[in-house]
């Protein structure tokens, strides 16, 4: 049994919250300068500069990239032969994003209650999500989740009978639906399969994958390409100005469902797609 | 591309076509959701505003904090159809520009013709960018809103597309439409 102080998680949440937000992840780098130097059309690649000039901005000057900071998504892989002590884990998570948000100047965009909407003041609490796994390390992976992409998502329970076509269908409908809206070009996480709740999670995990990896089945990787192809002859482009950008990738994950169903979620994510991780 | 400064002159609106790139330089307030729905509150209580909407252009923006010495933290656009429902009674009032990102609805273009107004996209996402751009700050309304308090900013060549013109040519169709027609 290995030993983790909360202290030790605190200081990693707080510090990836900012790292998240500060600094563009180099997969994506790439694709906006590739698709800077690829766009036909005059705006499209000033767009994709404007965006390739702003994360330098950010970086060089130890700042958020976006103003919508996010609400903060955690992901925790827990290996079995951790033990944590000197606090709760939950705690010490948004003790981390308190900190976090406050020290690094970061937007406090979360409220309290959905409807009654007061603002908690610190960005908590962070949405969690925790899985027991085999080991004795602890990886934390934070995801700032701006809501300009998030409002543009959908899940929808379609019919075995729909099969991959309809799969297709579903996601180029929400793309299309959401246009410009999400700050494209976007990151398309989509889940298919288990129940209606795990499709969605499944979506959200998917925008944790670098965007030049494709998913190891080779029949949804070659399923990932098509629909990027797909979406990119929408035409939406970057910003929604007109371009070939309309996404700089689509991920898939899946799992396992019933006789009955096929649950596919969409979550949606702009250009910028924030996540940063470390392991304990 | 084409510089202008507020207060927006019809003759100036009436110039601008969906697509321009522009460079806008002068005085613009901020407001989002929170401070939309109090300041529509008003208008339908007959009470004055907190400032001199006429002429006046909106940026939809709840920045980052900023740190010491500098006016603003990170101030990218939000995404604009959340402010739909309050948009029309305040361009009634005289308001002439808005600035944010993303689609507008019906009703939002129709009054934008009917008052001489102009609908502006910022680049969504480039806040550390357009953060340059803003060389003061004020607050002028609802301090407890936090990020969604209404500030007076000065911005010099903050870059914008002109979304929607005072026609009602609504750029998000056009380039599309433009980009695909480009590859037949």
């Amino acid at each position: 049994m290995r030993e983790i102080h909360v202290n030790e998680i605190i200081n990693a949440v707080r510090d990836l919250c900012i790292e998240a937000n500060y600094y563009l992840n180099e997969d994506i780098k790439n694709a906006f300068l590739k698709s800077r130097d690829e766009e036909s059309f005059k705006l499209a690649k000033d767009i994709m500069d404007i965006l390739i000039k702003n994360a330098e901005i950010a970086k060089n000057e130890n700042m958020p990239m976006c103003q919508d900071t996010g609400m903060t998504v955690v992901f925790l892989e827990v290996g079995q032969d951790v033990h944590i002590v000197g606090g709760n884990l939950n705690d010490a998570i948004n003790e981390g994003v308190r900190r976090g948000y406050i020290e690094g100047y970061l937007r406090k965009s979360v409220v309290k209650d959905p409807i009654d909407r007061e603002n908690t003041k610190d960005n908590t609490p962070a949405v969690i999500w925790t899985n027991i796994i085999p080991g004795d390390k602890l990886k934390i992976t934070v995801v700032p989740k701006g809501f300009g992409s998030e409002n543009m998502s959908q899940i929808k329970m379609l019919k075995p009978a729909d099969g991959v076509e309809g799969v297709k269908d579903f996601v180029l409908k929400v793309v299309k639906e959401a246009g410009p809206n999400p700050c494209p070009p976007i990151i398309v996480g989509v889940g298919i399969g288990g129940t209606f709740e795990l499709s969605a999670y499944l979506a959200k995990k998917a925008l944790l994958r670098p965007i030049d990896k494709r998913n190891e089945n080779p029949f949804y990787a070659k399923l990932e390409e098509e629909l990027l192809n797909l979406i990119n002859g929408l035409g939406i482009g970057p910003q929604g100005f007109g371009g070939r950008t309309t996404a700089l990738a689509v991920n898939i994950e899946t799992f396992a469902t019933h006789i009955a169903g096929l649950p596919v979620a969409v979550n949606i994510s702009c250009h910028a797609t924030r996540h940063a991780e470390k392991v304990l | 591309m084409i510089r202008i400064t507020t207060p927006l002159t019809d003759d100036v609106i009436k110039s601008l076509k969906a697509g321009d790139s522009v460079l806008l330089t002068g005085y613009v307030y901020t407001a989002r959701d929170a401070a939309h729905k109090r300041l529509v509150e008003l208008i339908k209580a007959g009470k004055e505003l907190p400032f001199d909407i006429k002429g006046q252009i909106i940026y939809y923006v709840g920045p980052t904090p900023a740190k010491e010495g500098q006016p603003i933290g990170s101030a990218g656009p939000t995404t604009s159809y959340r402010m739909d429902p309050y948009t029309p009674a305040l361009l009634d009032k005289g308001l002439k520009g808005m600035i944010g990102k993303g689609k507008r609805s019906g009703e939002v273009i129709e009054s934008i013709k009917k008052n001489c107004a102009v609908y502006f996209a910022a680049i969504g996402g480039a806040a550390a960018l357009t953060a340059k751009c803003v060389k003061e700050s004020t607050l002028i309304a609802y301090e407890d809103l936090g990020a969604e308090a209404i500030r007076r900013l000065y911005v010099e060549d903050l870059p914008l597309v002109v979304v929607i013109d005072s026609e009602g040519n609504n750029y998000y169709e056009i380039g599309q439409r433009e980009y695909l027609s480009s590859l037949k």
